[in-house]
């Protein structure tokens, strides 16, 4: 029940709580998303809805940092494996 | 679709698996805490790869499993004597009351409607000025922003004939009593993101200082998941207890103010039954007197009497996380998701549903389909 799923702002359409509201599009599918709980989100931004209502506003740089730890992590694993792959052959 | 693709990556999977491995020097115990995190660790075959590592133990996030039997019945009263049109998310609607679930009163009467929103109930008594409506409100943290807002445009829309049957609940509350369950044998849990999201996660703060174990803030798809187990087992192999957030890009410490402070102004703690773990104390949500006249308690007559759960149903032991589904002797035999015993076996986020729809599937096809 807590899904919510990302979709990006099209355009504002009300901006008073509580019937704030925005068209939302979640890959290709626009739909009406109450929008009083993310009074700073911007056309172009991506937002989280759960039942309708948007809960938050996706933070970009930070969807970009875990990806690029998961780099660092690969970089980590290579070494070791590396060492073991040349051990053995 | 952009934020959930590249979460979903296997490369990126099997990089922190590969981590996770390198790191655990022993089996440790965690609890995810919400139902979408379990269906998401069994969907993708996460608990398998982890075997050996951790075990994850199941927890009680799931609103619809915990919601009390005699709320339930309240909600089957109201549609069975025609006195409003009950509306709910559609997961609501097969949970089994007493004597019937709310679908078969829809089935018999069609005083029962499934709203994606609770906003959508609200317009629905907008456009039916004639017959009342109630909004049957379940759901945690994250849910409850949606609910206080459809109170006030209630409010401002001057509507008499909308009203709200609240249900809702208190992740914290509920972690405290799992915590100090010795037979749990907790380690650490992940918490859950969209709650987190809505009520910041400043209040674990103290929680995981007292109960010495860590709390990670983890989203749903499997990177996330996986980048939760591994910030969890690292803490636990270096002796460490405190919160660390791996769903940044939604939730942030002092969570969504603009909720936070709407559903204050609604809402206030109550201690509230649990379907499975009994009375939580400050487990559950009450409107304040201020917002009475848009409770279905207050407005509509109560006949239906407190009563026991089915014995047979073992729910409250899976909701605790003694035993995993497949534990009870009634799984898959004579409770499916087509003829449910309990609630787990209903819901979306129930541990039992999704244990038969990803373990029994897996263990049928002899594949597993997270590896492809």
């Amino acid at each position: 029940m807590c899904l919510a799923i990302p979709g990006c702002v099209v355009d504002w359409i009300e901006k008073e709580p509580p019937f704030a509201s925005a068209t939302v599009e979640f890959a290709g599918v626009r739909r009406q998303v109450n929008m009083a709980l993310v009074p700073e989100a911007r056309v172009g931004d991506y937002v989280l809805v759960h039942a309708g209502v948007a809960i938050s506003c996706i933070d970009a740089a930070e969807a970009q940092s875990v990806l690029e730890t998961l780099r660092e992590y690969a970089l980590a694993e290579e070494e070791p494996e590396g060492g073991a792959d040349s051990a053995a052959g | 679709m952009k934020y959930l693709d590249e979460y979903r990556d296997p490369e990126c999977c099997r990089r922190l698996l590969a981590q996770i491995r390198r790191t655990v020097s022993r089996p440790w115990t965690v609890m995810e805490v919400c139902g979408g995190q379990t269906h998401g660790f069994l969907r993708y075959g996460l608990d398998q790869e982890l075997a050996g590592c951790v075990e994850l133990i199941h927890g009680p996030g799931c609103p619809v499993c915990v919601t009390p039997l005699e709320s339930i019945d309240f909600a089957v009263e109201l549609a069975r004597r025609g006195d409003a049109l009950v509306t709910s998310f559609g997961d609501m609607l097969r949970v089994p009351g007493s004597r019937e679930s709310l679908m078969q009163v829809r089935a018999s009467t069609g005083n029962v409607q499934v709203v994606y929103s609770p906003l959508d109930a609200v317009d629905l008594a907008r456009r039916t000025p004639e017959r009342q409506v109630v909004f049957f409100a379940v759901g945690f943290e994250t849910t409850t922003p949606a609910t206080a807002l459809a109170v006030h445009q209630a409010h401002d829309l001057g509507l008499t004939n909308f009203s709200l049957l609240v249900s809702h609940v208190r992740v914290l509350p509920a972690m405290e009593l799992l915590a100090a369950d010795p037979q749990a044998g907790i380690h650490g849990f992940l918490a859950a993101g969209h709650v987190c999201t809505v009520a910041g996660f400043d209040s674990y703060v103290d929680f995981s200082r007292r109960h010495r174990m860590p709390v990670v803030v983890t989203g749903f798809e499997p990177v996330d998941l996986l980048s939760g187990v591994l910030e969890c087992v690292e803490q636990l192999e270096r002796g460490e207890a405190r919160v660390a957030n791996r769903y940044a890009r939604s939730a942030r410490a002092a969570g969504n103010q603009p909720a936070l402070g709407l559903v204050a102004d609604v809402y206030e703690p109550c201690d509230r039954p649990w379907r499975g773990l009994g009375v939580v104390p400050a487990g559950g949500l009450r409107l304040r007197a201020e917002w009475a006249t848009w409770d279905a308690e207050t407005r509509f007559p109560r006949q239906s009497q407190a009563v026991s759960e089915p014995p047979e149903c073992r729910s409250g032991e899976v909701l605790t996380g003694r035993i995993k589904p497949p534990q009870c002797e009634c799984f898959g035999v004579r409770c499916t998701p087509e003829s449910p015993l309990g609630a787990p076996m209903v819901s979306a986020e129930g541990a039992c549903s999704a244990y038969y729809r990803y373990a029994v599937a897996r263990r049928e096809t002899g594949s597993d389909s997270t590896r492809s």
